[in-house]
Order: C-alpha cells, then sequence, then structure tokens
C-alpha cells in the first residue's frame, strides 16, 4: 500500500511524525560528524521546548479558534512547579535525569492544566478580541505573582511566602524559587532526546484529540458556534477542554524550557513570550500541526544563523515576519502564483481548489 | 491630602493612556485590527522630540510639533506599506504584520538611538505647584497631561460628529462595503485614522516622558499593552469608552501601587479589566453585538 492511497488525514498524521522523528535523526547523525556549531546545540532543548509550545497554542488558536495571548503564562506555571518538583525530588535523593523530568513535567502539566481551567470557566464567556485581552491579562497576572512568590525546601517540607526569602523560616534548606531572582539552583537535566520525546507526547495528544469525536466537535464550534451549539454541542464545554488541554501541554513545554538552564525569572514569561508563541503558530498555519512545528523551529534558529550581522539581526527578523505575512497578498505574487498553478498542475485539479476553499473559510471564520 | 494627590496622579497617567487608547480605539473601529505596533509609535514620538530639542536646539514646543508631524507621516507609511495589502486577510495575519512593525521600530530605535536610557527630564522640565500653603504639591505636567487629554477628547467628538471627513469615519466603521457603495473613499479614510491616532501617540509619548523621564526603545510597550487594556475596558470602537477606561486605569494603576504593593500593581489592574468584562462583556460603554445566524 503506497502513502497516496492512504485517507489524506492519516497521511498528514504520518507525514507530521516523520518530520519530528527525521529531524532527532538527522539532527544525531550530524551531531555524531562534528557539523553542528555550539550555539546551535544549544538551541536544541528550546527549539523542542517552542515546538512544543506551538503545537499547544495551535490547538487554542488554531482548532478551536480562540486568540490566546497568555500562553507564555500557562508555560511559567509548568516551569516554576516543575522546578519546586525537581528541587525536592533531588533533596529527596533522585538522582536520574529523567525520572527527575518525567516527575516534573507530569506535575507542571497538572498545575498549568488546573490553572488554565480555572481561568478558562471566566474567559470562556467572552468572545472574539475581548477573549484575547483577558488571556493577555491572565498571562501578566501569573507574571506579576510570581515576582513575590518565594518557596523553600528543609527537612520539615516546603516553605512559601509572599513577601521575602528571609521570612520562609527556614533553618538549613534551599531557596527553590526566589521572587524577582526567579528560580535558582535548577537540575539542568533536559536534554534533546527527551525533548523529541516531549515534542512526540504533545503532538500525539493534539492530534489524537483532534481525529476524535471530542475534536470535531471543538472544530464544529469554531466553524460556526450557533450551528454546532443547534444540534446540542455543549460549546463552553468543548472549547474549555481546548484551553485546558493545551495549558497542561504548555506546562510541560515550560519545564522542558525551565530544566535547560541553571536559572529562569518570571519576566521571562511575559507578554512578548506569548506573541512569540502565537508568531509561530500562524505563520505555520492555523490548524496544521506540522507547521507549527517547521515554523516554530525555522523561526528559533533564524536568530541564530543571523548572529554573523548581530546588530542587524533582529531588524532583519521583523523585516522577515512582515514581509512573509505581506508578500502572499500582493497582487504581484498572486499573479505569478496562478501562473505557476496553471502551468505545473494541469490534470491534477481533482483535490487542490476544494481545499482552497475550505482553507479560506475556516480563515474567514477567525475574523 | 495624599488621596488627592494620588488622585491627580492617576488621572494625569490616566489622561496618558486615554491619549493612546483614542488611536487604539479609532484604528480598530475602523479597520478591525489591533495595531499592537502604536505602542512603539509613542516610543518614536519621544525620540523625536528628544532630538529635536537636544540635538537640534529647537524650543520645545517646535520639538512637539515635530514629533507629531513625524509620527503622522510615520503611521501614514507603516498603513500603506505594511496593513493596505492585508485589507481583506484573516484578521490574525494583520495582527502578526503589527507585531512585525513593531519589533521592526524597536530594533530600527536600537540601532539609531542606542540601549542606554536618554533622559528627558535634561530637555523638558516644568516647576511643581504648591497649593494651599504647600499642603497640596500638583506637578505642572500632571495639570498639562489632564488638560491636554481633554482638549484633545472634545476635538476628535467635535471632528467625528461634525464634519464631513468624521462622518466618513463613522459610515466606515459601521460597514465598510456600504460607505464605499455611498462613494466614500475608504482607503484614504483609513490612512487619516492611522494618521490622526499616530499623532495622538506622539503627543502622548511626550506627556508620558514628561511624568516619567526614562527613554528607551521599549518604553512603548507596556503603555501599548495598558492602553490596549484600557480601550478594552472602554468598549473598544467608542471614543468616550476609550476616554472613561484610560483615566479609570490610571487611576487605579496609582492606587495600588500607593496603598497595595508597587510590584502587583499592574496585577490587581488586570484583575479589574476581568472583572468589569465578566460583568459587561462587551466594555463599559461598548455596545454588545447580537449574532446573526
Amino acid at each position: 500500500m503506497g502513502i497516496k492511497t492512504l485517507k489524506p488525514q492519516t497521511r498528514s498524521t504520518i507525514i507530521t511524525y516523520a518530520i519530528v522523528v527525521g529531524a532527532f535523526v538527522l539532527v544525531t547523525i550530524l551531531d555524531g560528524l562534528g557539523l553542528i556549531s555550539h550555539s546551535l546545540s544549544g538551541q536544541l532543548v528550546p527549539i523542542c521546548a517552542y515546538v512544543s509550545l506551538a503545537v499547544s497554542l495551535n490547538l487554542v488558536v488554531g482548532v478551536s479558534g480562540e486568540l490566546s495571548l497568555g500562553h507564555a503564562g500557562f508555560m511559567s506555571v509548568g516551569a516554576f512547579t516543575g522546578v519546586v518538583v525537581a528541587g525536592c525530588m533531588a533533596r529527596a535523593g533522585v538522582e536520574n535525569g529523567i525520572l527527575l523530568f518525567v516527575g516534573a513535567a507530569v506535575v507542571g502539566a497538572i498545575a498549568a492544566g488546573v490553572i488554565g481551567f480555572l481561568v478558562g470557566i471566566p474567559v470562556m464567556r467572552l468572545r472574539g478580541d475581548y477573549l484575547a485581552i483577558v488571556t493577555l491579562a491572565f498571562g501578566e497576572i501569573i507574571k506579576n505573582l510570581l515576582n513575590i512568590f518565594y518557596v523553600g525546601v528543609d527537612d520539615a517540607g516546603l516553605h512559601f511566602s509572599l513577601t521575602d526569602s528571609a521570612s520562609l523560616g527556614m533553618s538549613k534548606g534551599t531557596i527553590l524559587i526566589n521572587g524577582p531572582k526567579g528560580a535558582v539552583g535548577i537540575e539542568k537535566v533536559s536534554t534533546f532526546f527527551i525533548g523529541i520525546v516531549l515534542v512526540l507526547v504533545t503532538v500525539a495528544v493534539v492530534l489524537n484529540l483532534m481525529h476524535s469525536r471530542d475534536g470535531r466537535a471543538i472544530m464544529a464550534v469554531r466553524d460556526n458556534r450557533i450551528a454546532a451549539e443547534s444540534i446540542g454541542i455543549n460549546t463552553t464545554k468543548y472549547r474549555l477542554m481546548a484551553f485546558t488541554v493545551a495549558s497542561a501541554l504548555a506546562g510541560a513545554a515550560g519545564v522542558l524550557y525551565a530544566m535547560n538552564y541553571s536559572t529562569i525569572v518570571p519576566s521571562q514569561f511575559d507578554f512578548n513570550q506569548s506573541i512569540l508563541i502565537l508568531v509561530y503558530v500562524v505563520l505555520g498555519g492555523m490548524g496544521n500541526i506540522s507547521g507549527s512545528i517547521i515554523s516554530a523551529a525555522f523561526l528559533t534558529v533564524l536568530p541564530e544563523v543571523l548572529r554573523p550581522i548581530n546588530n542587524y539581526r533582529m531588524l532583519l527578523y521583523a523585516i522577515v515576519l512582515i514581509l512573509v505575512m505581506v508578500v502572499p497578498h500582493t497582487k504581484i505574487y498572486q499573479r505569478i502564483a496562478d501562473a505557476l498553478r496553471r502551468r505545473f498542475r494541469k490534470g491534477d485539479f481533482d483535490d487542490a481548489p476544494v481545499a482552497e476553499a475550505v482553507a479560506e473559510e475556516g480563515g474567514e471564520a477567525h475574523e | 491630602m495624599e488621596v488627592l494627590t494620588n488622585l491627580i496622579n492617576g488621572m494625569s497617567l490616566g489622561s496618558v493612556y486615554a491619549i493612546i487608547a483614542l488611536g487604539y480605539t479609532m484604528v480598530y473601529g475602523i479597520a478591525k485590527m489591533l495595531n499592537f505596533a502604536h505602542g512603539d509609535v509613542i516610543m518614536v514620538g519621544a525620540y523625536i522630540c528628544f532630538c529635536a530639542v537636544s540635538y537640534l536646539g529647537l524650543p520645545a514646543i517646535a520639538g512637539v510639533a515635530l514629533s507629531v508631524v513625524g509620527c503622522t507621516v510615520l503611521g501614514i507609511v507603516v498603513e500603506r506599506l505594511a496593513y493596505k495589502p492585508l485589507r481583506n486577510a484573516p484578521s490574525l495575519n494583520v495582527l502578526i504584520t503589527a507585531i512585525g512593525v513593531s519589533y521592526f521600530l524597536q530594533n530600527a530605535a536600537l540601532l539609531i538611538m542606542g540601549s542606554d536610557p536618554k533622559s528627558f527630564s535634561s530637555i523638558i522640565s516644568l516647576p511643581a505647584l504648591n497649593l494651599f500653603d504647600g499642603a497640596l504639591t500638583i506637578s505642572a505636567t500632571a495639570v498639562l497631561t489632564i488638560l491636554a487629554c481633554v482638549a484633545i477628547m472634545v476635538a476628535l467628538t467635535m471632528f467625528t460628529g461634525k464634519t464631513k471627513m468624521g462622518k466618513a469615519m463613522r459610515a466606515c466603521s459601521e460597514d465598510r462595503d456600504a460607505a464605499q457603495l455611498m462613494g466614500i473613499n475608504v482607503n484614504s479614510t483609513i490612512s487619516m485614522v492611522f494618521a490622526i491616532g499616530s499623532g495622538l501617540a506622539a503627543i502622548a509619548g511626550v506627556l508620558m516622558c514628561l511624568a516619567y523621564p526614562t527613554l528607551m526603545p521599549t518604553t512603548g510597550s507596556m503603555p501599548g499593552i495598558k492602553a490596549f487594556t484600557a480601550a478594552v475596558l472602554g468598549g473598544i470602537g467608542s471614543i468616550p469608552g476609550a476616554a472613561l477606561g484610560g483615566i479609570l486605569l490610571g487611576v487605579i494603576e496609582i492606587f495600588a501601587r500607593a496603598y497595595i504593593s508597587t510590584q502587583i500593581a499592574d496585577a490587581v489592574v488586570f484583575a479589574v479589566l476581568i472583572v468589569i468584562l465578566l460583568i459587561r462583556p462587551a466594555g463599559l460603554l461598548g455596545k454588545p453585538v447580537n449574532e446573526k445566524v
């Protein structure tokens, strides 16, 4: 059975997994040959984290059709919870890196999922740009609260404080989260392998959800809320489901990101971070999982590749971003694209126009 | 008296938010887009004024005029190059383009002006006013800011209500296609809105730097987000709503800083926004839109 005879859905699923596994194999081989520069190999774990974040945000923005501007908030909830869990586990004598990570990631994901659920209840009462601004507000609130959050651990257990590290009341403990100075002394256990596994888990969760009955309900709510409601779909439930799952996955990605560094600070997870993830999703295509993977990886590497022209790289990044968005809508581009399509797609008109029409309608539904 | 001082400071900060929020709300009303680059136009305006006064030696008022002209031109150029081709694209694409423009302006400013903060107080500084035998001290900046906000509000309400251009703007925000059929040039109307919004942003930039005199390439981003919040709070698309939302937000922020904690003042501001949106999902003065099947 060739790949052409498969259902389009199965085909795209296989291609998505193949991209991730292929990237892992390719990078491992190149690394073995010593072809990967030091700065790039330092980027491998963040790339995996951003890919997971983009895929999970795509569940909210692309699949569920809600604009969320606070994804970094859930990432930080996961990151800081994970750091505390890993700190406690390390103190209890766990040394295995993978075990530390799994413990941290599971608890981090649960914490972020719970926060996402609680945030989602009020958020899902709103729509469109109002929903966007409230997610932005929650992201900022989480960042602000983490700034006054102090956690330490000693033999008596965990200590919390909202004023300063001295009032934790510990005798011989370690400070895990130190207010605006962030989480310190993190166990650096994240590796590229763990990152790829997390990406695969994230992709599997999102794709399985999308292709399930629940996923179809979520997409029905996106495409036409009133029609979905009239056939008995509980719209709030399904929107909340997408939001909560995405938050939990963002939490796990946050753990991966945090455990790649020895220190993280709350101000890293600000509005700009959320926007960065949103850019990956929009650039990769709404609801398109492999698109999110590729654009997140590409856009994380781009500033590194542009490092030789250090001063101008962010300026160039901005220009690339604008051009990628604007050029497909210019008349010249459309004319060239039409001409090319006519030249190369002769006799292959079976499904292309239909797919385009559907994509266009999907785009309009978000407005 | 401390309460009164805080109230006046809050209203002054709120006036700046209100002026910025006007730009957001007008652009949203007519082009249905969230212009995330608006905050960075504030920063550009403040830099133009700073350069005009400190490098060219112009008087402060000429510096302000120059920055208004500069930002107006910037607004029109950005709209023409980046947003106009996307008139019929999905709104998220326009949002990402606006973010690209925001990055571009910030990094261009970083390259031209450097990352070290510039002190605005060295070029323009106004004395403080003492009232009631020194019991109440108000900075002249605060008074000037509030007056400027009131003047702008009145002028803008008159403009949208009485003039032909204002009527065209309202028609475009009501129904763009119908307005076009009535012979209104939609493209030039949208350009006009961007021009007005950006010019106002320049004034807001100068006023903000009078009160908080540190000028950096990232100066505009946080006030931009707060003003966006203010516009939503008041009901996005509504001009009086933007003013009300801005002033409310400024007062809440200053009171939260004074009586709760400086560290979580922003959290309080955003929490108030969420509570208000839950009670009135379309903002304070926004009209709820009924969905049609």
